[in-house]
C-alpha cells in the first residue's frame, strides 16, 4: 500500500496508543527557546523529573535578545532574567545551548536547519508555532505548548492525535518577482486561516521541486497561519545537498545510509491523501496583507476589500473590523499606502537568500526619507555570511540598520517595536493586532523584496516596477 | 497522578464576540517576559480591554455585569496563531473553567485540554442563543456538560461537542498525560533504538 511521508514518519515514531485514543509519539528532536521553556523546567523540578534524552534537546535564545546590543547585561532586566534562566536550565539538565558565545545562536527555526539537526523522516517539536518550518526537510514538526515541553523533556514523547494530510500542488512557473512568501500568502488567502485545522499540509508540484531549501522553509514556516499544525515537502536531492557537511549531519559511511533511509520516507506515488488542492504557479502575484490576519491578503495591484461587497455578514464584519484597525480605505489601491517602518528578517524571511535578493536590487538605492528600515539576520551564521559577501554594507549604504540576530520586530519581545499606529512593511509572518509591539501598530506582510520596494519608495509598491524586474 | 474528573463545568458566562481571536490578542507578547505563569490572568485580552493611558475600553470582561464569569464564549478559530501556553494560562488564571466557541485552533485546543479546560464547540446559532440569554440575565447559570456534550442554560439544551480524545481525557481524569507518558518511557526507548538519528553518537 503506497503511503505518504506523514504516515511513514508517524509509524516510525508511534510508541503506543494511549487510553484516550491518542498516540504516544516519539519526538526525535526537541528545540527550545527562552520564552516558552522556563515554566516547563519549573514543572520538571516540581515533579522531580529528569530529562529523558538530554542529547536530543537543543536550545537557543531568540525572542527576547536585543538586536542592537550584544553585550550583557541587557538593558531590560526581564530579558536578562530570561536569558539567565535558560542558561541555568541548560546547565542543570545537560542540554546543548547555542548561546551567543558559540557563534551559532539565532532564531530557533533557522538554527536547526543550519546545524543539520533538522533532518528528513524525523519528528521535531518546539514550543513555538513556527516549528512547521522544519517540515521543509521532510520532517513532521509540531509547535507545542509549555506543558508539552515538559512532556518531551521528561519522556521524549508527547500525546497527539493523528492529523489528516492535504496535498497542495503548485505547478507551472512563478512569474519573475514572485517569491515563496507570495506562494504561502496566496495559499492562505485561498484556503483560509483555519482551512488547515486538523491537517498536515504536504506541499509539492513543479514549483516546490525547483524551490531551494530556504524557499521551502519560508512556505512551511507559515503553515500554521493557515491553521495546519504541520507542513512539509518531500525530501529530494535539494534537501540532501543542503544537509551534506553540516555539523549534525551524518558523516562518511553513515551519510550514504542516512540518505538512503531519508529517500524512503518520501511519499509513495499513488498514496492516498485526505484532500488534494491544485494552485497554478503562474496565477500567483506579489501579495500584501491589508488586514489583521495572514489570510487577509491581496495581489499588489488589487484594491482593499469593500465590506459593502462582502458575500456574507461574517465576512463583512471581518473586513470592517480589520479596516477600522488598519485605518485603510475600502476600494482604494493598496499600492501607494504610506509606510513608516520596513522590517526585513524573522524565521520566515531572515535567511541568506532573503538578504541576498534584497541587496541585489537595492544596491545604489536609498531608503525614503523618514522611513525606519531595519535588517535583522536570522542567526549569527546568516549575519556572518552576509558580512562576508558585503551584503550588510550594501544594505547599510541604502539606509537599513544592520542588526544582530534575533526575532526582533516580528513579535517585539525586545526593544524593536512599532510606536503608536505606525504602519510596517514586514517580511515576518503575523499581522495580528498589536503583534509588532504597539497595541495600535499596523503590519503589512509581504516578501523581502516588496519590503525593500516599500522602504525605498516610502509606500507600498510593486517591487517589479521599483526595481525594473521584467514580468 | 490522580486528577480531577472534569465531567461538567457550571457557572456564569461571558461572550467575547469575534472570529480568529489570536493568542497575541489573548495575551500580548510583552507580558510573556516572565519565567512563571503567575499573574498572567491580569493581562488577559489586555490591549482590547485597556487604552494606552490605562483606562478601560468597552469590553465584555470590563463589564461589571459579567464579573466572576467562569465560562468564556467566543467565535470561530479561537486561539489561532502563536502556540504560547500563556494564553490558556491567562484564561485559567483569570478564573475561566471552560470555553465554548464555534471552533478552536489546534495548538490552543491541545494546550487547554492539558490544563483541564474543556473546549466545546457549538454552532454559531446556538452560541448566539446562549449569548442572548446571558445578555438578558448575566446571573444565569450555564452548564457545560462534557460527558453529554451539551450546554444547558435557561431551560434549554444545545449541542456542544468535545472531541473524543479530549472528552475521554477530561471525564476520566487523565487530561494531564504525564503519568501515562512516563509509564511508556521504556517503550519509547525501544522505539528510539530503531532510529539511528536518536543514537547518542549521531
Amino acid at each position: 500500500m503506497p503511503k505518504s511521508l506523514f504516515e511513514k514518519v508517524w509509524a516510525a515514531h508511534a510508541v503506543r496508543e494511549l487510553a484516550n485514543g491518542q498516540t504516544q509519539l516519539l519526538v526525535g528532536t526537541h528545540l527550545i527557546h527562552e520564552v516558552t521553556s522556563p515554566q516547563a523546567f519549573g514543572m520538571m523540578r516540581d515533579l522531580g523529573l529528569k530529562v529523558a534524552m538530554p542529547h536530543r534537546t537543543f536550545a537557543t535564545v531568540d525572542h527576547i535578545v536585543p538586536t542592537d546590543q550584544v553585550s550583557e547585561p541587557y538593558r531590560d532586566p526581564l530579558a536578562q532574567a530570561m536569558m539567565d534562566e535558560l542558561r541555568r536550565n541548560c546547565t542543570e539538565f545537560g542540554i546543548t545551548f547555542f548561546d551567543r558565545s558559540t557563534g551559532r545562536q539565532g532564531i530557533v527555526h533557522i538554527v536547526g536547519p543550519e546545524q543539520g539537526i533538522t533532518q528528513p523522516g524525523t519528528t521535531i517539536a518546539c514550543g513555538d508555532s513556527h516549528t512547521s518550518t522544519h517540515g521543509a526537510f521532510g520532517a513532521i514538526a509540531f509547535g507545542i505548548g509549555t506543558t508539552q515541553i515538559r512532556d518531551v523533556l521528561a519522556t521524549q514523547t508527547m500525546a497527539l492525535g493523528r492529523l489528516k494530510v492535504r496535498r497542495i500542488n503548485v505547478n507551472g512557473r512563478l512569474r519573475p518577482g514572485v517569491y515563496a512568501k507570495d506562494v504561502i500568502l496566496h495559499i492562505i488567502r485561498v484556503l483560509g486561516v483555519n482551512g488547515g485545522t486538523g491537517y498536515a499540509y504536504e506541499y509539492g508540484g513543479e514549483v516546490f521541486d525547483r524551490f531551494t531549501m530556504e524557499e521551502r522553509m519560508t512556505v512551511c514556516n507559515m503553515s500554521i497561519e493557515g491553521g495546519a499544525r504541520a507542513g512539509y515537502v518531500n525530501p529530494d536531492e535539494t534537501t540532501f545537498d543542503y544537509l551534506r557537511g553540516r555539523p549534525y549531519a551524518p558523516k562518511a559511511a553513515a551519510w550514504d545510509a542516512a540518505v538512503a533511509r531519508w529517500r524512503g520516507f518520501a511519499s509513495d506515488p499513488g498514496c492516498q491523501y485526505d484532500d488534494v488542492v491544485a494552485i497554478a504557479g503562474s496565477a500567483i502575484a506579489p501579495t500584501v496583507t491589508w488586514g489583521i490576519n495572514p489570510g487577509q491578503g491581496i495581489a499588489i495591484n488589487e484594491t482593499i476589500p469593500d465590506p459593502a461587497k462582502a458575500q456574507a455578514a461574517d465576512e463583512r464584519a471581518a473586513i470592517e473590523e480589520a479596516l477600522a484597525y488598519m485605518k485603510l480605505q475600502p476600494g482604494t489601491p493598496i499600492k501607494g499606502t504610506r509606510i513608516d517602518v520596513a522590517f526585513l528578517g524573522s524565521c520566515t524571511n531572515g535567511r541568506l537568500s532573503d538578504f541576498q535578493e534584497v541587496a541585489r536590487h537595492v544596491r545604489g538605492r536609498r531608503v525614503a526619507a523618514g522611513i525606519k528600515a531595519i535588517a535583522v539576520p536570522g542567526s549569527q551564521i546568516v549575519a556572518l555570511q552576509c558580512e562576508k559577501l558585503g551584503i550588510d554594507r550594501v544594505l547599510a549604504e541604502a539606509g537599513f540598520e544592520w542588526r544582530a540576530a534575533g526575532c526582533s520586530m516580528c513579535l517585539a519581545m525586545n526593544p524593536d517595536k512599532l510606536v503608536g499606529d505606525q504602519l510596517c512593511a514586514s517580511s515576518s509572518n503575523r499581522n495580528f493586532k498589536g503583534r509588532q509591539g504597539s497595541p495600535t501598530g499596523r503590519t503589512l506582510l509581504m516578501s523581502p523584496l516588496m519590503v525593500a520596494a516599500a522602504a525605498v519608495t516610502g509606500t507600498v509598491a510593486d517591487a517589479r516596477e521599483v526595481f525594473a524586474v521584467a514580468h | 497522578m490522580s486528577l480531577e474528573k472534569i465531567t461538567r463545568v457550571a457557572g456564569r458566562g461571558v461572550f467575547v464576540p469575534g472570529n480568529d481571536i489570536d493568542t497575541d490578542r489573548i495575551i500580548p507578547a510583552r507580558f510573556m517576559k516572565c519565567v512563571t505563569f503567575d499573574g498572567l490572568g491580569e493581562y488577559l485580552f489586555h490591549d482590547a480591554r485597556k487604552n494606552a493611558d490605562g483606562t478601560d475600553r468597552p469590553h465584555p470582561l470590563n463589564d461589571p455585569r459579567f464579573k466572576g464569569a467562569t465560562i468564556l464564549l467566543s467565535g470561530a478559530n479561537f486561539g489561532c496563531g502563536s502556540s504560547r501556553e500563556h494564553a490558556p494560562q491567562a484564561i485559567q488564571k483569570h478564573g475561566f473553567r471552560a470555553i465554548v466557541a464555534e471552533n478552536f485552533a489546534e495548538i490552543f485546543f491541545g494546550n487547554c485540554t492539558t490544563l483541564g479546560i474543556p473546549c466545546a464547540t457549538a454552532s454559531r446559532v446556538d452560541l448566539a442563543r446562549i449569548a442572548a440569554a446571558i445578555e438578558a440575565n448575566p446571573q444565569l447559570e450555564i452548564v457545560v456538560d462534557v460527558t453529554a456534550q451539551a450546554v444547558r442554560f435557561a431551560g434549554q439544551t444545545v449541542r456542544a461537542e468535545v472531541r473524543p480524545a479530549a472528552r475521554d481525557a477530561l471525564v476520566n481524569g487523565r487530561w494531564d498525560p504525564i503519568g501515562e507518558l512516563l509509564e511508556g518511557l521504556p517503550a519509547a526507548r525501544a522505539t528510539a533504538a530503531h532510529l539511528p538519528y536518536l543514537a547518542r553518537e549521531a
